[in-house]
């Protein structure tokens, strides 16, 4: 097990190490110059051959490529990300000024669709066929369709401006104001986490069906247990590790849909940073953001695969 | 006696009569919601071919006098803040949305499909400098991935169909890994090679064709995706360019009048779930219909 932990860090290494890579690369081969839009347009006219070389060797833009990756890597090693190159800031502190706000909503988001989203699987399963596995399942049907950007732009107009019941933009730490955090953070929460949520039901109310219909389920009815016994000890336990496969998968995605999600509610997240670095070709910042996704991402698919042997014993690693 | 050989004469002439193709008509049409689904994809397909012929205004027409109309007679869902008619651009967004779905998941599939066979078929150091490459892919949202690219290749519409085709690739690589991985277990593929097939002919002939069915399923699932990212993207506001009319871009814009013209941004986006519905309620049919399993129930 330990051996195995080891040998799966080490390939997330390198995992890492070729993302970063490609995204430095990437963002090197873009056409535009990022010191000229740093400088805007009208600075540009007055800004001489030598003032620009001079502002790319501050950046360290002037060397070869291979060698800024290694000048990167080494930076990030010892915790320096480097700077902004549109706004001059530090990124590591960029990142952690934006990461807990992004990592707040979107746990909130994946707590909500695991909490929800098992139980109502189950009961749909259990409930085959019935009034509430058809309603529940076609509002999960609809749910992995709808757009997150759309159905946070209803919300607001909804809740936010005809009935006035949550307000609509900005984030609050809850550090600071708790009442207002939560208020704040009831609408993209429900966003981010609707597929999620939704897919959580789907899988959860397949994988059941699928235990169900097994032969130890029938022996554990017909030994006299009671449903709540079956149910959990049974065909849940037996049952979970697509379900955790797919929750697995949900922490990329909800990296994803809160780049959506933070855009919609115009909140300082991660993914609202990453957009605007794109945009400017702010090269440290995505390279920073990549790498921290990157790694979480990455840790959360350990955790999965750590976790299918605790769930199957029969599951062995080598 | 006699009876049980009635039985079984009857039993065995049932099965030759039943034909694999009647069957999955059957069990693709027997469920309402596929059939529901499989009829707005029809709908949709003859919408983008015919957008000029249904469109009943010109979606790229300014007329100042005419902007923001609330929905009437005239204009079914009213105007946008240039004038322009919102039904008529929807009609002409199906366009974008399902030609970027296409197109991306034809990239997708056929690079992916390609790597995975590769990956699946030579295993040991092809199959993990392929897998770690796949995995680098898959450490990052689809959606951070499409804006890297399409910002890398400058925007516009052919380049975001590139980006999301690039990342979508893992997902088929990945599965043809795994599928290659248990078909190449069969006696036919060693058949194949024992009497010198070569390589090539062996993935292309033997392991290919029997990765198919669940490579269709995905292939249809993923034309929702596809759409959805495509939207999203456009909503960021990459992507289509002015006055082309996406209808990710459609809910961005009329974003702005929200609390007054709420129909500019709940129109497009209601198209958009629908599109993706309509895709995935016929990829579950799919595969329920080729779902092993349920053969020789119907």
């Amino acid at each position: 097990m330990g051996a195995y932990i080891i040998r799966r860090l080490i390939q997330a290494f390198f995992v890492l190490l070729i993302v970063t890579f490609l995204i430095f690369i990437a963002m090197r081969a873009l056409p535009g110059d990022p010191i000229l839009i740093f400088l805007g347009e009208a600075e540009t006219e007055s800004t001489t051959e030598e003032q620009l070389q001079e502002l790319r060797k501050e950046f360290g833009l002037d060397k070869p490529i291979m060698v800024q990756y290694a000048n990167w890597v080494i930076g990030v090693t010892r915790g320096d990300f480097g700077e902004s190159i549109s706004y001059g800031d530090d990124v590591l502190t960029m990142i952690a000024e934006s990461l807990p706000i992004t990592l707040h909503i979107g746990s909130l988001a994946f707590i909500l669709s695991a909490v929800l989203g098992i139980p109502a699987g189950i009961i749909c399963a259990i409930r085959r066929g019935g009034n509430i596995d058809a309603s529940v399942t076609l509002t999960a049907n609809l749910g992995i369709c709808v757009p997150v950007f759309w159905l946070g732009i209803l919300f607001i107009y909804f809740f936010g401006l005809k009935l006035q019941w949550l307000p609509i933009q900005g984030y609050t730490s809850p550090f600071d104001d708790f009442w207002l955090s939560f208020r704040k953070s009831i609408m993209p929460v429900f966003c981010l986490s609707v597929f999620t949520l939704a897919s959580t039901t789907r899988q959860t109310r397949s994988s059941m069906l699928e235990v169900i219909r097994q032969d130890y389920i029938r022996t554990a009815w017909s030994k006299g247990l009671k449903e709540r016994e079956v149910i959990a000890r049974h065909v849940l336990k037996n049952g979970l590790i697509p379900i955790v496969t797919l929750k697995g998968f949900h922490v990329r995605l909800l990296f994803g849909g809160s780049v959506l999600v933070e855009t919609v509610f115009n909140i300082p997240g991660m993914g609202r940073l990453a957009v605007d670095a794109i945009f400017n070709q702010d090269y440290p910042i995505v390279q920073g953001v990549a790498l921290m996704t990157a790694l979480i991402v990455v840790l959360a698919n350990l955790l999965v695969d750590i976790s299918y042997g605790w769930l199957d014993p029969r599951i062995r690693y080598q | 006696m006699t009876e049980q050989t009635t039985t079984t004469v009857e039993f065995s002439e049932m099965l030759p009569s039943v034909n694999p193709y009647v069957r999955f008509l059957k069990v693709f049409f027997g469920r309402k919601v596929v059939t529901f689904g499989f009829i707005i994809i029809v709908g949709l397909l003859f919408s983008a071919l015919f957008a000029p012929q249904l469109a009943p205004y010109d979606p790229y027409e300014i007329d100042l006098d005419k902007t923001l109309l609330k929905p009437n007679w005239e204009h079914l869902l009213g105007t946008d803040a240039l004038g322009r008619d919102t039904l008529s651009r929807i009609v002409y967004g199906t366009r974008t949305s399902l030609m970027v779905g296409f197109i991306a998941i034809a990239i997708a599939s056929s690079v992916g499909m390609t790597l995975g066979l590769l990956a699946g078929y030579f295993g040991g150091l092809v199959n993990m400098v392929i897998m770690r490459l796949i995995d680098a892919l898959m450490a990052f949202p689809i959606i951070l991935k499409a804006l890297i690219i399409s910002a890398l290749l400058g925007g516009g519409l052919k380049n975001v169909m590139i980006a999301l085709g690039v990342g979508l690739i893992s997902v088929y690589a990945r599965l043809m890994c795994g599928q290659v991985l248990s078909v190449r277990e069969n006696d036919y593929v060693m058949a194949g090679q024992v009497i010198g097939a070569s390589n090539l002919r062996v993935m292309l002939r033997h392991v290919l064709p029997n990765c198919f069915p669940p490579l269709i399923v995905m292939l249809t699932l993923n034309m929702g995706a596809a759409i959805l990212a495509e939207a999203g993207l456009s909503f960021l506001g990459i992507g289509i360019e002015a006055p082309g009319a996406a209808w990710g871009s459609m809910v961005a814009d009329g974003y702005q009048y929200l609390l007054t013209h709420p129909v500019l941004s709940f129109a497009p986006g209601f198209a958009i779930m629908l599109v993706v519905l309509a895709f995935n309620l016929v990829g579950d049919g799919l595969r329920d219909a080729l779902d092993p399993r349920l053969r020789g129930m119907i």
